[in-house]
């Protein structure tokens, strides 16, 4: 099946313009379609690498207009063709269909269950409640109670429980009602999570996901506003991805529960609303890379979850003021993609960075000093980072507003930035 | 005497046994003069008895073991004097030591149907304890000759509780451990040579030399290690049960049946993950066996000031499961228990707790100065020897002859001589090794400035692990 898949993906090279070709091999039963489509979804100027993707079993009850999918073959998520943005407005000829950021969590959830029988769901309310932000609701009547596991309030237990699991022959997928909960199954996470494939000379592998939400909500007070990404970024042995649209969503969940890693899914409060299209063909995101969101000229912002949208929002008035930014949702916390990164900074040689995480120790922080490293003679000014700032979240709205980087002060860092060498 | 368990009856045992439930303060099998070093606290009979009638909706679990290598002489093995292991004649509450001599008394040879072991068990059995016994002192040798570093927490004297569980296992079956680990994982089946290269951090050791002695782990016997952090273990033991059952239910294996044996210190039953998982564990009705390893000391801290109800057993039944306390210091009592335990687990009647009541004859470390414990209380247990009451067994019942114990000891001398020799000779791990088990996907690692992968550079494990 790898063969034909990579023969097929050849043949298509040449008709290579980021239009989705459709190529029809049959073999027995199985038909595999390949379609070759841009990984970002309509709603982002993305390019990047592109998908091969072909026919899936899942099915998937969210307004699909697709026909019944067929046997799952590998999935590739990294093509032998990269499409160029020139092309990328023709390349929207996949069907689609459109739902909010939490339902695409859950197809992909959902696909993933129905893929493989080892993955399980393992936290509070999962089950019967269907989550607490209903990423899993209905999955308990259809997959049954051991695989949507409805635990008792004791996050650092079935944090490990689920790590014996994992190390045993299940697919575990973690979730966290709320990330900063997750902050009670630190000892797991660090210790075992993290470290177990290490101590044990990779004799046990952990193909955990650790999913929630987290970030700062609206007036949730401090304990429920927390960034816990800049607490295990240093853990050794964990991924950690930030989605930030459904597009990425379903496509990060879906890599997260395949990759034989750790992979720490934060999710943020406030965007499990969030509307879009995504295709109906099956496809994963490729968990180590991050996404161009809006190419441009004059300045790098990198950004990650909710503060995409308000760098998103503030390129509009920087737009409009004659700036040209170039917009890249890091999507991928830890490692860090310094691919994408650095073709930016070459580029435009100025970099801001706009996170949520507190200013200290943050994502930020990391990414600063690694940008610093490997591409501090292409910087013509500091690299400027905007973060939290250094306070618990407080629950009055004006306050806690203050605390969380606005979009006129995204404007007035580019400015400045701008202004500099 | 070897008692059957045909006490049960029909699953639901009549509690005359034991005065767990407080009435009188006198053990009943003590009355009767034969020894009960064992006690059970069932969940249905206590509860289904005094609170919820005879119809109570809890299914049986109450099950009566009776301890018989030593009949006669209550205060052997009861020595604390526990509340419910009272000695006869109502000596019971206080937690008076009873001093050497007393303890060894004469016993009366078991007839010949009444054996607990046959032959090849016995010697079995004593292999392993002598493995584990030699092994040990070998380490503390070694560790202070300057060939293994770092923290070394030594086993000796608990012997019984890990052959007693251990060898009932299958290779398939699950034990985790805490950092003292080295016999849990020999007694599993993990060949000494990889033990003993790991504690010299050799390339050959089962985790390649980056585990340590406190992180020995064994995909291929079962062994899910080795945790530095008390209680870290007991969840992963959990989850592994959780596999268990999930494969029953989930994927309809009727022949998963692993059982899992969660190792553990009478500290860590004050720790939270201790109390979360016997929770969990009655809850799904996990195949898992909870085994305290009670040695009265966590470190410098006695079990007593740290503890508010010193008897561990009875949080088993808070949790609904059976809570046992036996004489760890006795393999064969230890290993009556566990084979109910396992069987219970293996048919899926869900976990228990074993409280082994045992002591460790050195320090809690090689580093430990041991200055707290006194002098009395280690004669007391090293009159208990496990190695020592179970050669007499064996050469009393005349079930081996003192030729075939030399033989087992002359053998095991050379599995351990071999094994510091094969540690010695083997070679230390490569630069190279450092970053090659970080993530079982080398992908994580990320993408390098150039565009491709970090790990797909030739040089990639000569370098740093920044990512």
């Amino acid at each position: 099946m790898a063969a034909a898949v990579a023969s097929q993906a050849v043949a298509s090279m040449a008709s290579v313009a980021g239009i989705a070709v459709s190529l029809a091999s049959s073999s027995s039963s199985q038909v595999a379609r390949l379609q070759l489509t841009t990984p970002a979804a309509p709603s982002s100027f993305g390019i990047g690498r592109c998908h091969l993707l072909t026919r899936s079993s899942a099915t998937s009850d969210f307004g699909s207009t697709a026909p019944k999918k067929h046997a799952v073959s590998k999935v590739a998520t990294n093509a032998v063709v990269v499409i160029n943005s020139d092309n990328y407005g023709s390349a929207l000829l996949y069907f689609s269909h459109e739902l909010l950021l939490f339902e695409a969590l859950r197809e992909g959830l959902e696909e993933e269950l129905d893929r493989d029988p080892t993955v399980c769901v393992i936290g509070e309310d999962v089950g019967h409640y269907g989550g607490s932000y209903k990423v899993t609701k209905g999955f308990a009547e259809k997959f049954g109670d051991w695989r949507l596991l409805d635990t008792p309030i004791c996050e650092n237990s079935f944090t490990g429980m689920a790590i014996g699991a994992a190390i045993t022959g299940l697919r575990p997928v973690i979730e966290g009602m709320n990330m900063g909960f997750l902050l009670l199954a630190y000892n797991q996470i660090a210790n075992n999570c993290g470290m177990l494939h290490y101590t044990s000379g990779g004799q046990f592998t952990i193909p955990v996901v650790i999913r929630g939400p987290g970030g700062v909500g609206r007036q949730l007070g401090a304990e429920h506003s927390q960034r816990l990404e800049s607490y295990f970024q240093s853990v050794p042995g964990l991924q950690m991805v930030a989605c930030s649209t459904p597009y990425n969503a379903k496509g990060l969940m879906k890599a997260a529960i395949r990759s034989e890693n750790p992979v720490i899914l934060f999710e943020h409060v406030l965007l499990y609303n969030l509307k879009e299209k995504i295709p109906d063909e099956e496809y994963i995101c490729c968990l180590e890379e991050a996404e161009l969101v809006r190419p441009g000229e004059d300045i790098t912002i990198l950004t990650y979850s909710r503060m995409r949208y308000h760098v998103t929002q503030a390129a509009k008035t920087l737009v409009n003021k004659g700036y040209d930014p170039e917009i890249i949702d890091i999507r991928s916390l830890k490692p860090f993609d310094m691919y994408t990164i650095g073709q930016s900074v070459k580029k435009t040689h100025r970099v801001l960075i706009v996170e949520e995480c507190m200013r200290t120790g943050g994502i930020g922080a990391s990414l600063r000093a690694a940008i610093m490293e490997n591409f501090f003679d292409e910087l013509d000014a500091p690299i400027g980072c905007l973060s939290s700032q250094d306070v618990p979240t407080p629950y009055s709205g004006p306050l806690e507003e203050l605390t969380v980087v606005q979009p006129p002060q995204i404007v007035a860092a580019v400015e400045q930035l701008c202004m500099r060498g | 005497m070897a008692v059957s368990l045909a006490s049960r009856v029909g699953g639901l045992v009549s509690l005359d046994a034991c005065s767990l439930l407080g009435n009188n303060g006198v053990c009943k099998q003590a009355e009767q003069k034969s020894h009960c070093s064992v006690v059970v606290a069932g969940v249905a009979a206590f509860q289904s008895r005094f609170f919820f009638g005879d119809n109570s909706p809890y299914t049986s679990t109450s099950v009566v073991w009776r301890g018989a290598m030593t009949a006669g002489g209550s205060k052997a093995g009861g020595g604390r004097g526990r509340g419910v292991v009272a000695a006869a004649g109502g000596e019971g509450s206080t937690a008076t030591m009873a001093s050497a001599p007393e303890l060894v008394k004469p016993k009366p040879k078991a007839k010949p149907q009444e054996l607990l072991v046959t032959k090849e068990e016995g010697l079995e059995i004593y292999e392993d304890l002598m493995l584990g016994r030699t092994f040990e002192d070998m380490c503390a040798q070694m560790y202070y000759r300057g060939k293994m570093f770092g923290f070394v927490h030594l086993y000796n004297g608990q012997e019984a509780v890990s052959t007693g569980f251990i060898k009932l296992l299958k290779k398939e079956d699950f034990v985790t451990s805490t950092y003292r680990d080295h016999v849990h994982a020999l007694s599993k089946g993990v060949p000494a040579r990889q033990v003993m290269s790991e504690l010299f951090g050799k390339s050959t050791g089962c985790c390649r030399g980056q585990g340590g002695s406190m992180h020995m782990f064994s995909k291929e016997h079962g062994l899910l290690g080795g945790f530095a952090f008390i209680g870290e273990g007991i969840p992963v033991a959990t989850g592994a049960a959780f596999t268990t059952k999930y494969k029953r239910e989930v994927l309809k294996d009727e022949n998963a049946d692993a059982v899992s044996i969660a190792f553990f210190g009478d500290g860590t039953a004050n720790n939270g993950q201790f109390f979360e998982c016997l929770n969990m564990a009655t809850l799904w009705k996990l195949p898992i066996i909870f085994v305290v390893e009670n040695n009265l000391w966590a470190i410098g801290m006695s079990h007593y000031r740290s503890t508010s109800d010193p008897e561990i057993w009875k949080k088993g039944p808070a949790f609904g499961m059976p809570g046992i306390h036996v004489d760890g210091m006795d393999v064969l009592k230890v290993r009556e228990v566990a084979k109910e335990a396992i069987a219970r687990a293996r048919r899926g009647d869900g976990p228990t707790l074993i409280e082994c009541e045992t002591y460790r004859f050195r320090g809690h470390s090689l580093a430990d100065p041991d200055e707290l414990r006194s002098p009395a209380e280690k004669a007391h247990y090293a009159a208990r020897d496990p190695i020592t009451s179970f050669k007499a067994y064996l050469l009393e019942n005349n079930l081996v002859t003192e030729a075939e114990l030399n033989a087992i000891d002359k053998k095991i001398d050379d599995v351990v001589e071999d094994a510091v020799e094969f540690a010695d000779a083997s070679p230390l791990p490569i630069r190279s090794q450092l970053l090659e088990n970080v993530f079982a996907d080398p992908k994580g690692f990320g993408i390098g400035p150039d565009g491709k992968y970090r790990c797909e550079d030739p040089g990639f494990t000569a370098g740093t692990a920044q990512v």
